[in-house]
């Protein structure tokens, strides 16, 4: 089944035109990759589909956990957000001041049904939801032995680990679509390791289908169903990992041409 | 016994002990330490009240004083007897829509919080989507709106006359009551889902609105429940004074509640309630600058009157320029740390230049 | 129903009168929303104390004139220059400290600038309303037919804000330190990569923008001669409305909406006299009127916000 699909959407910024006529599927359970150049377009193309830009031109198709298709086109990113669509930033956003804790709690409170009045009082219905939230939060924080460290402020946390407490807080607001920017950003091999069999575990565990923006490549290619290729915000290729490694502008986007060829 | 059951027991003790004070100062203290500590009372509510939205969302509004002046004029317009209210209304009639309609002050106060509440719904709608320094002028702007529309609807609010014989009210126990049931509601709300919500805004709007928080309504709940316990405090006040005037509520008296919130720490309830004790008493206790002193027999030219507000206006610049954090900061007064503190005095002190930054 | 007889009664004259008036108070407002749109535009800030300025100014005139006895131009140019370095002042003061704070901190800290200075003047000079000294040459009436007595300031007050005007747009588009300035407020970092003096640039910004105010206080001393310490806070308030209305960081703007707040002020009260106890809540519903429908202002240019 078909979970996102971007139709022909363009971001234009005055005369930038920084993502053109950006067509992409991601099924079910895949895991798909958007790889290309710095300044490709890519986080750009995330921010469409999350609400943080209203495209230009053009619709963002998302079929909902019902099979409802929606189309989210120019939706508030919190909208976006309870539909079941969850994201993760390339420059991290975690709310630095707060603690681990307080910053996943947040991402149970889209899903809280009690209002702000049964809250203030503490009512049996909210208490209820409550206790809910803080166990699936203190599972997932277990899950990235974050738990014991969960009175810390989050901008206390060493990079590895803030990138780890992005993702759980994007996990915890019960997604069917992660929109992973960039995790691995900043990771060296042995790190990168771990963060794609989580990947892979959370994919499986939590019945996820997930996008991700990647520039290490071993990460990409190891884990990826599919890979699209932006470069200059187009789509220069797309295909399995295979047919992507040997594509040739896909290599000569990267290394640029060889001047001797 | 456990440390929740623990620290509710140091609550309790600490409510009663504080309601005995409040008893003793009633029974026992003169009008003058009377008022101040009501005022102080409520200025610590006005404060929590501005530092939900300034403090905890991040949202720097400036409308206090305009909400304050709702909760006081329903106080003021509905709970002078009806026989007194020719009597107060003597340049123009009171409108004879609402001359007859009485109201005991506990419900006056929740009807002028439920007031300042809607008209701050129709101020945030469009207000709120502003950022930082558009959203301080346009609540400012908004304060002096309500207090120019005062001033001008004499048959409702006898404009710039005032209203006088308002029943007063200056039990300090009933103003504590209220005082704590303020700050009990505020920290449960804190302490809450929401308050957790409310504090994502102001950390990073973008990564709060990604995790689903709606900002359009979180901002204007916060907005709302501001404007209300504003409204409250400011019903509070008119009953303390027992007049109400239009000039009383210009956006000047705002900054009051910004020093009080800046000096508590803003985002610190317990903070706030510091502050507010701080600066009321502080302002009073700073009257004996306004008159001339004199040393050795010498009359020092420096203190007279005015010399106190420009104290106090250089405090506040102490704070932002020196201490932004304020008293508390972010941090609140809790049991765990004051046993902590009980037990290892000194280690408190080191343990501050181990985390020194 | 009332604003038909407004209407029906105003004669020319009157109306001569009104849009004497009401093209004096704009200047006035443009003068000082020059002051707004200029620091604005390069630090991102509202200097809340700018109308404190002004009020400080009508002191510093007063003083000059009314007790030590020093003729009017001279004074007028000590009050300039007085008025330029208290805005320098104010700068280095309240402000650079916390160029690399929180946007939130910069706004207490003009908040608290302005009520110091409030503070200041009414300790100072105490809360009693002083009278701004009077030029007989300036305040003097000028008949202009059909019965019409317009004050001579009336006619200065546009040709000199009109003068300022000229002037600092040929400073601003055409020196080395208007280009500098015009730098800073498009990119402030990138400005000072390039080796622009960034502090040197501010305090100009601030000194220019204090003048401009310093002129507009003198004249507004002439023309309402009541000097109290609360004298700045409401045109304070109403002049960056008016620079929001014009375009925020545009000083044409600024002008333009000036004269809007100006002109129409006087208007509004002059055909609808029952509404007179609401002139100052005209600015405000103009503001959110503005932010409403053109956040950038009329002169405006609309930049988004890359994420």
């Amino acid at each position: 089944m078909n979970v996102l699909k971007t139709n022909s959407i363009t971001m234009q910024f005055g005369g930038v035109i920084a993502v053109n006529e950006l067509a992409i599927d991601v099924n079910e359970h895949e895991i798909v990759a958007l790889i290309g150049p710095n300044g490709a377009g890519k986080t750009t193309a995330f921010n469409m589909i999350t609400g943080v830009y209203k495209p230009t031109s053009g619709t963002v198709q998302y079929t909902d956990v019902h099979g409802k298709q929606i189309d989210i086109t120019g939706k508030k990113p919190s909208d976006i957000a309870k539909l079941g669509i969850a994201r993760t930033f390339q420059n991290i956003r975690l709310f630095k001041e707060l603690s681990v804790y307080e910053n996943v709690m947040i991402a149970k409170h889209l899903h809280l049904k009690s209002n702000f009045l049964s809250a203030t009082l503490h009512l049996p219905g909210y208490n209820k939801e409550q206790a809910a939230a803080e166990a699936s939060v203190e599972k997932l924080l277990r899950s990235v032995n974050l738990w014991d460290l969960r009175n810390e402020k989050a901008s206390a946390l060493p990079y590895g680990q803030q990138r780890h407490l992005e993702i759980v807080r994007a996990l915890a607001t019960e997604p069917r679509l992660l929109l992973l920017d960039e995790p691995a950003a900043g990771m060296n091999p042995k790190e990168t390791e771990e963060l794609t069999a989580f990947i892979r575990k959370i994919r499986d565990q939590y019945n996820l289908t997930i996008f991700l923006i990647e520039h290490h490549m071993d990460l990409v290619m190891e884990i990826s169903d599919r890979i699209y290729v932006l470069d200059f915000g187009m789509t220069i290729a797309q295909g399995d990992p295979q047919s992507i490694q040997n594509n040739q502008r896909v290599i000569t986007a990267y290394l640029g041409e060889d001047e001797d060829a | 016994m456990t440390m929740k059951k623990r620290n509710l027991l140091l609550s309790i003790i600490a409510v009663i002990v504080l309601f005995g004070v409040a008893n003793f100062v009633q029974l026992e203290m003169d009008a003058y330490i009377r008022r101040i500590v009501n005022l102080c009372m409520i200025y610590a509510i006005i404060g929590l009240s501005m530092n939900i939205t300034n403090g905890f969302v991040g949202q720097f509004a400036l409308g206090q004083a305009g909400f304050m002046a709702v909760g006081a004029y329903v106080v003021g317009i509905f709970t002078v007897p009806v026989a007194m209210r020719p009597g107060v209304f003597y340049a123009t009639p009171m409108n004879p829509a609402i001359i007859n309609i009485y109201m005991p002050l506990g419900v006056a106060l929740i009807v002028g919080g439920l007031l300042a509440a809607l008209i701050a719904f129709v101020i945030g709608t469009p207000v709120l989507r502003l950022r930082g320094d558009y959203l301080a002028i346009a609540t400012l702007g908004f304060s002096e709106i309500i207090r120019i529309v005062i001033t001008n609807a004499s048959s409702i609010t006898n404009g710039a006359l005032g209203i006088k014989n308002i029943p007063p009210l200056n039990d300090v126990r009933i103003i504590f009551l209220a005082t704590l049931i303020t700050f009990i509601l505020i920290t449960l709300l804190i302490n809450s889902s929401y308050g957790r919500a409310f504090k994502a805004i102001r950390e990073d709007e973008i990564a709060a609105e990604a995790m689903g928080i709606d900002l359009f309504y979180h901002k204007n709940l916060a907005f709302m429940i501001s404007a209300f316990f504003a409204g409250i405090g400011g019903g509070l006040y008119g009953a303390l004074l027992g007049t109400v005037d239009p000039k009383n509520f210009l956006f000047t008296l705002t900054y009051n509640f910004l020093l009080i919130i800046v000096l508590g720490g803003m985002g610190s309830i317990t903070g706030s309630m510091l502050g507010a004790v701080i600066v009321t008493a502080g302002l009073e206790y700073l009257r004996v600058f306004d008159e001339p002193l004199e040393l050795f027999g010498m009359a020092i030219p420096l203190f007279r009157p005015g010399f106190r507000m420009v104290m106090f206006s250089v405090l506040l610049m102490f704070c932002v320029l020196f201490w932004r954090k304020g008293i508390m900061g972010t941090e609140e007064f809790t049991w765990d740390k004051f046993v902590n503190f009980c037990k290892h005095p000194l280690a408190y002190f080191t343990k501050k230049g181990a985390h020194a930054e | 129903m009332e604003f038909f007889q407004a209407f029906a009664n105003m004669t020319a004259a009157s109306f001569a009168q009104h849009m004497a008036n009401g093209i004096s108070l704009g200047s006035l407002y443009a003068m000082i929303a020059i002051g707004y749109t200029m620091v604005y535009g390069i630090l991102l800030m509202i200097n809340f104390a700018h109308g404190d300025i002004v009020m400080m100014a009508c002191y510093f005139a007063f003083f000059g004139i009314t007790v030590f006895h020093i003729p009017w131009f001279m004074t007028f140019i000590g009050t300039i220059v007085a008025t330029a370095l208290l805005g320098v002042v104010i700068e280095r003061a309240a402000y650079r400290p916390l160029r690399d704070a929180p946007k939130n901190s910069v706004l207490i800290s003009a908040i608290g600038a302005s009520f110091l200075l409030e503070n200041l003047a009414n300790y100072l000079f105490s809360g009693r309303p002083m009278r701004f000294p009077d030029i007989p040459l300036l305040s003097q009436n000028i008949a202009v037919g059909g019965g019409v007595q317009i004050q001579a300031i009336c006619f200065v007050i546009p040709v000199i804000t009109i003068i300022s005007l000229v002037i600092l747009l040929h400073i601003v588009n055409h020196t080395k330190t208007g280009m500098a300035m015009r730098a800073v407020s498009k990119d402030y970092e990138i400005a000072r990569v390039m080796g622009i003096n960034i502090d040197n640039v501010i305090s100009i910004t601030f000194a220019i923008g204090s003048a401009m105010a310093a002129i507009g206080a003198i004249m507004w001393g002439i023309r309402y001669p009541g000097i109290t310490p609360m004298l700045g806070v409401m045109p304070g308030l109403k002049c960056f409305v008016a620079a929001v209305v014009g375009g925020i960081g545009n000083i044409k703007g600024a002008v333009l909406g000036g004269f809007i707040l100006g002109l129409g002020e006087i208007l509004i009260v002059a055909f609808f006299p029952q509404l007179s106890g609401y002139r100052d809540a005209f600015a405000f519903i103009v503001l959110i009127l503005i932010l409403y429908y053109k956040p950038t202002g009329l002169l405006g240019e609309t930049t988004t916000e890359k994420v």
